[in-house]
């Protein structure tokens, strides 16, 4: 394959943007990319690495702002940024197809289906009029869409944020294309559906031998679709090499950090964080830019750019010592998340709680509509002091909506909440007093959304110091400094907005004010799902000390199952608002287990060339859990018969606190589990 | 702590303003805007005649020593009553703008953060009198209650307030929906420390660029009543006023007319691009906003 | 879909008869009534009393409501001040040539204002839209009556070509307005241009800065294709509500306008009315132009709803 020609050929291309001070500042350095026919290609870098720009470059395309400042991009013989519009149009979505992150907005909204794909054949495929429709219906099917037809005549926001991904699929099939560029296209997706989609890609790149440029911050994603695997960090490419010796022996310290802070679903170790952050761009730099963070670092790398050089097993990396990464692994070994002191006394407790979002009008109840299920039903839920419970579940489980409920946000319809010493807590936050709202501090999901932007870091851990304690001046905003040491920020960041901090900072900040309260429970709700994985195992590790040091329960609510196996002592596994099966972390993710944990496990992605997900369930989105029965029925691979449909499962207790709702008997389970 | 933080504010307010005037459209327009404030300020001291002083030997005469900008049909000297005559127009909408964007804006806000059959009601009221586009409201106040500008400095305040009603509540609409908004509710902070330290930092940048818009579009319809003559009562000068009077003899004294013209648009236009350059420095796209 | 359309009605109602209160109490709280606002504040004796009993303004406020708004939805508007003339009639010619007008503003202002707002959003920042942006800052900033009379000095004093004001009586055929109300539909079109202009463009920008438009380049739609197909059915479809808005503030601006050329419509009516005190006529003239400005405003709402996918099912959803 090496000696053929390449079919992408991507020569030390700069790209970049005008500064506020006229200068360029570039987002790619030098970045080299060659893919030859048939091939499959993952470039992988966190947020700001220059990924996306680099795939869609590809493509001879930039977005609104970005210049190209050197280098070419070589395609079928010629640079794709110095051809006519005409052969661009030509080339886009026809030898080269593009598959776009977010499908739900890539899609022209006043468009339907149908149309927007024989759109796609019209511009690049010689058929007979007739034959158009036929066609866009077969690559429907292609991409194992339900009831083609019917698709066809659908808009896209009528369509889940799965099919709408295969959707594009098909668009970009229509051009029968030598190579596809994959911009993130499973980001977004539930774990289900995401497995689904990249076998159906793995599939049809082997079946029509296309090449593919994955782009990509997951690494288990690319371990699943890549033979070759590109790192990026911070606009240049730091390591080249075949993916399994990039994900089992990587020869650049950055892929390394980057590897040991994914968390792992079969261990339960906290992952390990990479400190620092990578320069932006308008930071100078000299020398290597990881230097500032890695831990091989001497005067060299800081005095010149390292060129690339052959490290082990075929790889090329941008390091002087790639021979040293393997020594690494000593003294990384990852640090064991704090238990759960035993016998620890309860600090809250969900008795039969159910929400309901609707409120029916008068029209409703006039019609006697009948009243839809709950949202939320029945959970009983119990968390000792000092104790993690994970809540884990794909997109519309209802996690979300029982911590707000918790919070007093979001008042439950029916059930009861007490705190620990057994008294009831009143259901909305307004009846609550200071002292049982002081123990109970919530941590949101996204912290762009959660920090007031027009406040400062000091006045947004004022806010509950002046609330809870009464603290005034200088002992505020000393106790404000402190906090901030607790998450290891120092006492200058006290006069920063929001605005001036990077992700991971906001969101220790938001954490800080959740601990200035002194709570005995913290609610977490998806708290690292914005941030990117090195900064995710930093926030957890954050989390784990204070755990360790104060005592406080969490409830952490992830969609990513190998985040809360890392940190939980316990794990909730709910589907459609329901609880499914709920235990101690080991015996949840081992067997026996609940059939749709079984299915969301074997989804699981890991960075690890040679597992495969278990695929075993449709992904077929429901929108409202079904009226009676087992509220998985529709989906469950293994359901026994009608009376799934019809009786609420059995809570079976397979000890130690382990229970499973499910009309299958436990051996049966674990049988099931064997095969 | 308490004065840096004022000190902050202060300093917040400085860097807008340095900003602004980073733009093209920031310059000109403040200069306008703060040339206009001036002339109105100083204009009875340094004007060369009063404004009632006629002189019936030259009526409708052209520019010349003694009359810069000629004299009109009464004899009386333009340039005097040119820049006398934006006093009246910047006092009263000076007055109302402020006045409609507190009470229209916190009504808003209230609004938006209390929902429920209040704000359902109060909206009907709002879709119900911006049914009665432009200057229409106003005309029909000014029958029941007669011309000058005590009865138009609450009516213009009255009338303006009602859509920023509209734009404030869904800018407070916005920012309810935000977490940090629920981070403080569960907290257990009360509404008003909630609105006061959360919410309304929040949506002032919104309602400060909004009350730019509305300043001009009043001094709009505050120009055009007085053209109509339900303004500002003759004699005292008024470029509305004076457009009115001089356009029967705008084939003799163009001038009459022009330089009123002149006066009254740059004003407006210096007020726009000001509003322009605000909205811009502030991150907020206000050309997409309604038209009423 | 149908329920959504017809909750948009029962609101279109709902507003129509707070109008209708809010006009009719906006004049009956007034100090005195229209009597006393006719004959000056200090009448009394006979004349008030007569004028009273002419106006039937000692019947109760409720029934005298709704005597006026039964009225209004017959289409009889009453009588004015002193009861001299039907408003019906006074309304008639003067209500069909304001109608005139406002057609003839639209008619070249919608195409042309949506052009200018196209090209100025593509072509944004760049010399097209500069000269585009800027001249409608000036057009929106500069009232009506200096434009109007900018114009009349330009096209009828100095060059002479058309009169400067209609002499024409309210009941000629519409031909006979042609020459004064071509500089009257001008000036209501350059403002209206602006503002619509303005609308336009920055949903264009919006939109060809959206996701699916870089998806359609990448798919290789040629870029005119593109921008027909793609980005300007979404980018238009806000246009539908802002020209409601902009047809029922052409209402409000006429008033000015037609004041300057002495054109016979309702505006000058309206002013007319106001500068005799005759509230019976301003209270009709009032309502006219309100059920006018929310029949526009709920024909704009329906047609977007029926032009527009994504809101008819996220509205649907909703309610």
């Amino acid at each position: 394959m090496a000696g053929a020609a390449p079919l992408i050929d991507i020569r030390k291309l700069c790209v970049g943007f005008r500064g506020r001070a006229g200068a360029m500042l570039p987002v790619l350095h030098e970045v080299d990319l060659t893919v030859h026919p048939g091939e499959s290609i993952g470039i992988v870098g966190e947020s700001g690495s220059g990924k996306s720009t680099l795939a869609l470059a590809a493509m001879g395309y930039l977005k609104h702002g970005l210049q190209k400042m050197s280098g070419e991009v070589i395609y079928d013989g010629a640079d794709m940024f110095e051809r006519s519009d005409r052969d661009l149009s030509r080339i886009r979505g026809g030898q080269l197809g593009l598959i776009p992150q977010n499908s739900g907005q890539a899609l022209t909204p006043t468009m339907r289906i149908g149309r927007q794909i024989r759109e796609a054949l019209h511009l690049h495929c010689d058929l007979p009029e007739a034959e158009y429709s036929r066609r866009a219906q077969e690559l429907l099917a292609q991409v194992r869409l339900p009831d083609p037809g019917v698709m066809l005549r659908r808009y896209p926001h009528e369509l889940s944020g799965g099919q709408q991904q295969r959707v594009a699929v098909a668009m970009a099939l229509a051009g029968e294309p030598d190579a596809l560029l994959l911009d993130e296209p499973t980001t977004g997706l539930d774990v289900t559906t995401q497995a689904h989609i990249l076998d159906l890609l793995r599939d049809l790149a082997a079946s029509r031998n296309m090449a593919m440029v994955y782009v990509s911050h997951d690494l288990g994603v690319i371990a699943r679709v890549c033979d070759r695997v590109q790192v990026l960090y911070a606009g240049e490419t730091v390591l080249d090499g075949p993916v399994r010796a990039v994900l089992r022996n990587p020869a650049h310290p950055y892929a390394h950090g980057l590897l040991a802070s994914i968390p792992r679903l079969g261990e339960a170790t906290l992952p390990r964080a990479l400190d620092g952050r990578p320069p932006g761009p308008a930071e100078a730099r000299q020398g290597c830019a990881f230097a500032p963070r890695c831990p091989l670092a001497t005067g060299d790398c800081r005095a010149a750019r390292p060129p690339m050089i052959d490290g082990p097993e075929e790889q090329i990396t941008r390091c002087l010592y790639p021979d040293h990464v393997a020594g690494l692994e000593a003294d990384t070994k990852r640090t064991e998340p704090q238990p759960c002191p035993p016998d620890s006394p309860e600090a809250l407790s969900l008795f039969g709680v159910s929400i309901r979002y609707d409120q029916r009008g008068p029209i409703d109840r006039l019609r006697r509509a009948p009243r839809p299920p709950a949202t939320v039903d029945g959970i009983d839920l119990q968390l000792a002091r000092g104790e993690t419970l994970g809540l884990v579940g794909e997109s519309g489980s209802g996690k979300s909506t029982i911590l707000k409920s918790i919070a007093g946000l979001l008042p439950p319809s029916a059930g009861a909440i007490t705190l620990g010493d057994g008294t009831p807590l009143p259901r909305s936050v307004e009846r609550r007093r200071p002292d049982q709202l002081r123990r109970i501090q919530m941590i949101f999901q996204n912290p762009d959304d959660s920090l007031n932007p027009r406040q400062s870091v000091a006045e947004i851990l004022a806010q509950p110091l002046r609330l809870y304690f009464g603290l005034k001046d200088d002992a505020l905003r000393d106790r404000a400094a402190g906090l901030l040491e607790v998450v290891r920020l120092g006492a200058d960041y006290l006069d920063r907005r929001p605005g001036q901090l990077s992700g991971g900072e906001r969101q220790r900040v938001a954490v800080a004010r959740a601990f200035a309260a002194g709570p005995e429970i913290v609610l977490c709700d998806e708290i690292t799902s914005a941030l990117d994985v090195s900064v995710q195992a930093a926030v957890l590790d954050l989390l784990n000390d204070l755990k360790a040091e104060h005592g406080t329960g969490f409830v952490f609510v992830s969609h990513d199952l190998t985040v809360v196996r890392a940190l939980s002592d316990r794990i909730a596994v709910l589907y459609q608002g329901r609880i499914c099966e709920i235990g101690p972390a080991g015996a949840v993710y081992g067997t026996p287990s609940h059939p749709y944990t079984a299915v969301l496990l074997g989804a699981v992605l890991t960075p690890d060339p040679d597992h495969a997900p278990r695929l075993m369930a449709e992904d077929a989105a429901e929108l409202s859990p079904p009226a009676r029965g087992c509220p998985f029925q529709n989906r469950c691979p293994v359901k026994r018969g009608p009376i799934c449909d019809t009786e609420t499962p059995p809570l079976r207790d397979a000890g130690d606190g382990h229970g499973i709702r499910c009309h299958i008997e436990l051996d049966d389970l674990r049988r099931i589990a064997r095969r | 702590m308490r004065a840096g933080r004022s000190l902050r504010r202060g300093a917040r307010g400085v860097e807008t303003l340095r900003a602004m005037l980073g733009r093209l459209s920031g310059v000109i327009g403040l200069t306008l805007v703060a040339l206009h404030l001036a002339l109105a300020l100083i204009s009875p001291w340094i004007v060369p005649y009063e404004y009632t002083s006629m002189d019936s030997a030259q009526t409708l005469a052209g520019p010349s020593a003694a009359h810069w900008l000629g004299t009109d049909h009464l004899g009386r000297d333009v340039l005097t009553r040119v820049l006398l005559g934006g006093r009246e127009a910047l006092l009263v909408t000076g007055t109302a703008t402020p006045v409609a964007l507190v009470w229209g804006g916190g009504l808003g806000v209230y609004l938006g953060l209390k929902g429920g059959w209040r704000d359902e009601v109060a909206m009907r009221l709002v879709d119900a009198v911006l049914a009665l586009p432009g200057i229409l409201p106003l005309l029909v106040l000014i029958t029941v209650f007669g011309t000058g500008g005590e009865v138009l400095m609450p009516t213009l305040a009255f009338f303006f307030g009602i859509p920023v009603i509209r734009v404030a509540r869904a800018a407070a609409h916005e920012v309810v929906a935000r977490d940090f908004i629920s981070a403080a509710r569960a907290r257990g902070h009360s509404p008003l420390s909630i609105v006061r330290r959360e919410l309304l930092p929040n949506v002032t940048d919104t309602l400060l660029v909004e009350g730019a818009m509305r300043w001009s579009w009043m001094l709009l319809a505050f120009s055009a009543l007085s053209f109509l003559g339900f303004g500002v009562s003759p004699p005292k000068p008024d470029w509305g006023l004076m457009v009115s009077d001089a356009r029967i003899y705008m084939s003799l004294a163009p001038w009459g007319v022009i330089a009123p013209v002149i006066a009254l648009s740059t004003l407006i236009i210096g007020i726009n691009l000001t509003a322009d350059a605000l909205a811009k420095t502030l991150g907020l796209d206000h050309s997409r906003k309604a038209v009423i | 879909m149908t329920a959504l359309i017809i909750r948009r009605l029962a609101l279109g109602l709902v507003t129509i008869w707070l109008v209708s209160v809010i006009i009719f109490l906006g004049v009956e709280a007034l100090p005195g009534d229209a009597c006393t606002a006719i004959l000056a504040r200090d009448a009394f004796g006979e004349a008030l009393a007569r004028c009273r009993e002419v106006m039937d303004l000692n019947t109760p406020a409720l029934i005298r409501y709704v005597e006026w708004a039964g009225g209004i939805l017959r289409g009889d508007l009453g009588v004015s001040a002193g009861g001299q003339e039907r408003i019906s009639e006074l309304v008639g010619y003067r209500m069909r040539n304001s109608l005139l007008l406002a057609a003839g503003a639209l008619a070249v202002g919608i195409p042309l204002s949506l052009l200018a707002g196209v090209i100025a959003g593509l072509w944004r920042d760049r010399w097209p839209d500069i000269v585009l942006s800027v001249g409608a800052i000036f057009a929106m900033t500069i009232p009506e009556f200096v434009a109007a009379t900018i114009l009349i000095l330009i096209f009828a004093i100095w060059l002479g070509w058309v009169p400067a004001i209609v002499l024409t009586p309210a009941d000629a055929p519409p031909l006979a307005f042609f020459p004064e109300f071509i500089l009257a539909a001008t000036v209501l079109t350059m403002l209206m241009i602006a503002h619509v202009m303005r609308m336009v463009r920055a949903s264009v920008i919006e939109v060809m800065a959206g996701d699916y438009v870089q998806m359609a380049t990448l798919k290789g739609v040629p870029y005119w294709r593109m921008v027909f197909r793609h980005a300007l059915p979404n980018a238009l479809l806000p246009a539908i509500n802002v020209i409601a808005l902009t047809i029922a503030w052409l209402l409000g601006g006429v008033v000015v306008v037609e004041v300057v050329f002495n054109y016979p419509g309702i505006g000058r009516l309206l002013v007319d009315a106001i500068s005799d005190r005759d509230l019976p006529v301003v209270q009709a003239i009032t309502m006219i132009v309100a059920l006018t400005y929310i029949g526009v405003n709920l024909a704009a709402d329906l047609l977007s709803l029926m032009l527009n996918p994504r809101l008819r099912s996220h509205q649907a959803r909703r309610t």
